[in-house]
């Protein structure tokens, strides 16, 4: 369950830069071929935010197709799973464009009180 | 927006307000004061920045000591400690050899590679399910292996986590068993697509089992036709002589990288 070392680190890089503010909205950007369920991270974020200045924020998730170019006739498509062929040519030779990402995109710091 | 009469003008002078109000008050008031508002901040972080970085640094250290390092990883039971402590019964007479071993709990599979006469640290997870780079940097740092020498770092047995997180190595070598099933490199793609070899283990097994050897390298090479495969027995010896030629073969390169 690598998600928890995931969230782990997501709780620290955003606490850090948040500087004590307390933050109301998170949004990340997570690939369907990134190897990360995006279930398990926000089961995971109430737990890690717990006690952080990230405790009750909202935790957004876009999640991002794969997408592929075919080496041989050039196609752009989508990809469900990590390899597969062109449905064109029928070739595997095919190059991941999207679809792998893991990134912290925003946050949202609330108002001084 | 205006934070002492609510108006959204950013100029002196005329503004118009949202209802339409058009005003014409010179504005001399702060339009906002750090802190007050909520703020929506573009961070564009890679949440595996950090461990990119640190495994980055490891791979300098290593090949500027000609360390060649690879990554095991397999299932639990696929058999990487007997092999690596045949490999390294067999290969301590011509090359200097160091591991680092990984486990959620325990130091038996360090003492099983101390029993050999190699030396070896341990790394505990705890309940982590694989190693970080940062973990390998301190382990580096305790082992302190010599420079040319062979690195070998068994991730803890799990074929989903380890994936994900470079440690720094040269190659991840997947280990995979004849007493698996032989759709796993199906199962298990980014493991396999993130491999450089791959070691199909317990090949002496093969007569007794309903196992498909032909079938499981056919998926292995579905998944990353760029694997370089190896059929081994770590009890019988079978197949061990072309993977000890592409470790002998792969550490010169490492060490020729440097001198060129």
């Amino acid at each position: 369950m690598h998600e928890l070392s995931i969230t782990r680190s997501v709780v620290a890089i955003v606490s850090e830069r948040a500087a004590g503010r307390r933050v109301t909205r998170l949004r990340l950007e997570i690939g369907s071929l990134a190897a990360v369920m995006p279930d398990a991270i926000r089961y995971c974020f109430d737990v890690c935010a717990r006690d952080t200045t990230l405790a009750g924020a909202e935790l957004q998730i876009d999640e991002i197709p794969g997408r592929a170019v075919c080496n041989d006739c050039g196609l752009e498509m989508r990809l469900n799973a990590l390899t597969g062929r062109c449905p064109t040519c029928g070739e595997p030779n095919l190059r991941l464009i999207a679809g792998r990402e893991l990134n912290i995109k925003e946050m949202e710091t609330a108002p001084c009180a | 927006m205006c934070v002492t009469c609510g108006c959204g003008g950013e100029n002196d002078g005329e503004h118009v307000h949202a209802d339409g109000t058009r005003h014409t008050h010179s504005h001399r008031h702060a339009l906002s004061v750090p802190g007050r508002d909520a703020q929506t901040i573009r961070l564009e972080t890679q949440v595996l920045g950090k461990n990119q970085l640190v495994a980055d640094r490891n791979r300098r250290v290593l090949a500027q000591r000609q360390i060649l390092a690879l990554n095991l990883v397999s299932s639990p039971g696929a058999g990487k400690t007997s092999l690596l402590e045949r490999t390294l019964t067999d290969l301590k007479p011509e090359i200097s050899i160091g591991v680092i071993e990984g486990d959620q709990a325990t130091s038996n599979d360090a003492e099983r590679i101390r029993a050999t006469g190699v030396p070896a640290v341990q790394i505990n997870t705890g309940t982590g399910c694989h190693l970080e780079a940062d973990m390998l940097e301190r382990a580096i740092a305790a082992l302190n292996p010599p420079e040319g020498s062979l690195l070998m770092i068994e991730n803890v047995g799990n074929l989903v986590c380890p994936a994900l997180f470079d440690l720094g190595e040269a190659a991840k070598v997947v280990i995979l068993s004849a007493t698996e099933g032989e759709d796993k490199p199906r199962k298990y793609p980014h493991m396999f697509a993130a491999a450089s070899v791959m070691l199909l283990t317990k090949v002496d097994l093969l007569p007794y089992l309903r196992f498909d050897a032909e079938q499981a390298v056919a998926n292995a090479l579905s998944v990353n036709p760029g694997l370089t495969v190896f059929r081994v027995s770590a009890h019988t010896g079978a197949g061990l002589r072309e993977w000890y030629g592409w470790l002998r073969q792969s550490q010169q390169r490492c060490a020729s990288a440097l001198a060129s």
